[in-house]
């Protein structure tokens, strides 16, 4: 298995949409083989189209806001004391988190494809949130499936999604979280492919998913690029790039500009949710070594029993609680170009302890596990490192979680 | 000796009617009572479809997902389905079964270890929802080596230039979605336009027998008779958790609703 050099990552899979030839892919009902097919037609036509690309970058740059903030956390270098730590702010952008950029990509194409309602799934309630930002801002109706659990525990989004005119349907069955939202959200699409488009919410799902939401999140490594080179004069020596993974959306887009350099250079580190240390289970396939399996249309590295039911996952993170990963990110890992590694929830608790204690910056529980294992790591590396992270998400969202496993003050 | 599923449409053909196509989810409520099940319908029944129950099926309602949830949580294993179906061909030996479940549950058994058990314990055909053509094919050559059936899936949304690969592809008998819908949902079009569709898959090769399946009830199966082969699944299930909450005997029940369903198309 070889990742190309010069070829997009998202354009790296084979006709039938497996990367490596055996990630991805489209394990669909008969019905969305159609609907999948039109818009794979249509997404590959406009992504050449100079037009088209012109209308995402205004949107980016007007409405999401582009750039967002590349900084140098100071302090938070100096109690460390090791490699120089820096954050890229993608909580910046319009909604505060990098969801904003897949949903309205897929809004741009729902319009272009004269179809009037949107459909979207969500966990941490970000995706959620976007698609019904989005769909407000280009005139579509839109409908936002989340698990009962997810919306008990991520109210403060929850409310933005309803307040921007979307239906939240709450999904009971299973776990209640995130992979039964996305179940729950294709089989809407089953039936009402016709008048409907699905995006859904992470590099997950069937092929043409997968490419669409790492071709639209990508603007987060153009921008850093970039702000590296301002800042710099050229790509560091030693760049270590760490993000958070559930999906695999966000991490995906903060590294797809530096996919050709050598990893000596610009280091890749993935970092799953390893859930509560004292339980067995988890959301972080890659580190435990889960086996490949078919979640949500695509083969992937997945939890999984013997009989290929899905297991039941635990973060305290719902961003990341998802037992699958997303096809690019098996095929990151089998190559050998990213490093995959996972923090447990408290370790990301304390992580956002540190850093709200000596930075101006409130990273959501999910980015929080990112920053855990890159304070941990940075203490080893030379101060010529130049580590960053990836803050994804603001930590508003997190309010009730914070407040009752850190008490008020960091709430 | 030649498959059973296309005996049994034979028989139906020559006493003028639609074969009776029923689902059931191995397991649900117990395997105890999905066997029991399975022996007391399986007179008024042409061919039985027995679901692989999953825990993400994404094309399944709620009656599907409700009996499958149901079936994981008695403990229902992939072995135990194997054991139903030979336990029921013991007593039933030309009675076609075929398996319908998702590709997942295939591939960890792993593929060939999985049709050796298929043919040791008496299954006929497959239905792999979520494996499509062109992707089913290597799959389906192997089933085809083993004489099982692998019956490919036909949506309103198939193009006529797809239907026409697959069906070239396919074996001796492919399922007709009547509709766009999970599995249960009301019927949201005309049996008319239903049987338009069907009329033109079927003149694609008139040999080939089609099953309509999606939204058919004691309601609306009348009204289809026309076709080669009619599925009921979730009003099954249904009636299984109907029956389960007024503490009423479940396989008499579901034994009535067959009976009703066979004396419409009759």
């Amino acid at each position: 298995m070889k990742l190309k050099k010069k070829i997009p990552v998202i354009d790296q899979g084979n006709r039938h949409g497996f990367w490596g030839g055996k990630f991805g892919g489209n394990f669909v009902p008969e019905t969305l083989k159609k609907p999948i097919e039109d818009l794979e037609i249509l997404f590959n036509k406009l992504k050449k189209d100079k037009n088209f690309i012109n209308e995402r970058d205004r949107y980016f740059k007007n409405w999401v806001g582009v750039p967002t903030r590349f900084i140098k956390l100071k302090n938070l270098t100096n109690y460390v004391g090791g490699a120089q730590i820096w954050s890229k702010v993608v909580s910046d952008a319009n909604g505060g988190a990098h969801k904003i950029y897949n949903a309205t990509v897929h809004c741009l194409l729902a319009k272009r494809s004269g179809k009037k309602v949107i459909i979207g799934d969500t966990g941490a309630g970000y995706a959620g949130k976007m698609l019904s930002m989005a769909a407000k801002k280009f005139g579509l109706k839109c409908k936002i499936f989340m698990g009962a659990k997810d919306i008990s525990r991520q109210q403060p989004n929850v409310k933005a999604i309803k307040k921007n005119g979307a239906e939240v349907i709450p999904v009971y069955s299973g776990s209640q979280t995130l992979v039964d939202a996305v179940s729950e959200c294709m089989r809407y699409w089953v039936a009402n492919c016709d008048t409907t488009a699905m995006c859904v919410g992470s590099t997950v799902g069937p092929a043409v998913f997968v490419r669409i939401c790492g071709w639209s999140t990508s603007q987060i490594s153009r921008e850093l690029k970039a702000q590296l080179i301002d800042e710099f004069g050229s790509i560091p020596k030693k760049l270590k790039l760490y993000n958070c993974v559930g999906g695999g959306s966000s991490s995906f887009g903060f590294w797809n500009e530096f996919m050709d350099y050598h990893k000596n250079q610009c280091e890749f580190i993935g970092v799953e949710a390893g859930g509560p240390a004292r339980s067995k289970k988890h959301a972080a396939p890659l580190t435990f070594g889960s086996k490949i399996g078919i979640l949500h249309g695509a083969a992937q590295y997945v939890n999984q029993n013997s009989d290929g039911q899905i297991e039941e996952t635990e973060s305290i993170s719902a961003g990341l609680d998802y037992p699958g990963i997303s096809p690019l990110h098996c095929f990151l890992k089998d190559t050998k170009r990213a490093r995959y590694t996972a923090a447990s929830d408290e370790e990301a608790l304390n992580a956002y302890k540190l850093v709200t204690k000596f930075e101006k910056l409130r990273p959501s529980l999910e980015p929080s596990h990112a920053f855990s294992v890159a304070i941990k790591e940075s203490k080893k590396f030379s101060k010529d490192t130049i580590v960053v992270v990836n803050s994804c998400g603001d930590a508003y969202k997190d309010k009730g979680i914070i407040e009752k496993r850190l008490g008020k003050k960091y709430a | 000796m030649p498959n059973p599923i296309s005996v049994a449409f034979e028989i139906a053909k020559k006493e003028s009617r639609p074969a009776l196509l029923t689902y059931t989810v191995a397991g649900d409520s117990s395997k105890k009572q999905s066997l029991e099940i399975l022996n007391s319908i399986s007179k008024n029944v042409d061919i039985l479809e027995i679901g692989m129950p999953h825990n993400t099926p994404v094309a399944d309602g709620s009656q599907i997902q409700t009996s499958s949830y149901r079936a994981i949580k008695n403990g229902i294993k992939i072995n135990d389905i194997f054991k139903i179906v030979k336990d029921f061909k013991s007593f039933n030996k030309t009675k076609p079964i075929i398996l319908m479940g998702y590709y997942n549950m295939i591939f960890q058994y792993g593929e060939n270890e999985f049709l050796k058990k298929c043919k040791i314990s008496g299954v006929n055909g497959l239905i792999v929802v979520d494996l499509p053509w062109p992707e089913n094919r290597k799959f389906a050559n192997k089933c085809k080596k083993k004489s099982i059936y692998f019956i490919q899936l036909l949506s309103p949304t198939t193009t006529t230039k797809r239907l026409k690969k697959i069906i070239k592809d396919s074996h001796s008998m492919n399922y007709f979605i009547s509709m766009l819908s999970t599995t249960g949902g009301k019927l949201k079009v005309s049996p008319k336009e239903i049987m338009n569709n069907y009329d033109k898959i079927k003149r694609i090769d008139p040999k080939k027998n089609v099953v309509i399946g999606f939204g058919i009830t004691e309601k609306t199966i009348k009204s289809l008779k026309k076709a080669d082969g009619l599925v009921v699944g979730s009003a099954i299930c249904k009636e299984i958790t109907n029956s389960l909450k007024k503490r009423q005997n479940v396989v008499t029940n579901v034994n009535n609703v067959v009976k009703k369903l066979k004396k419409k198309i009759l």
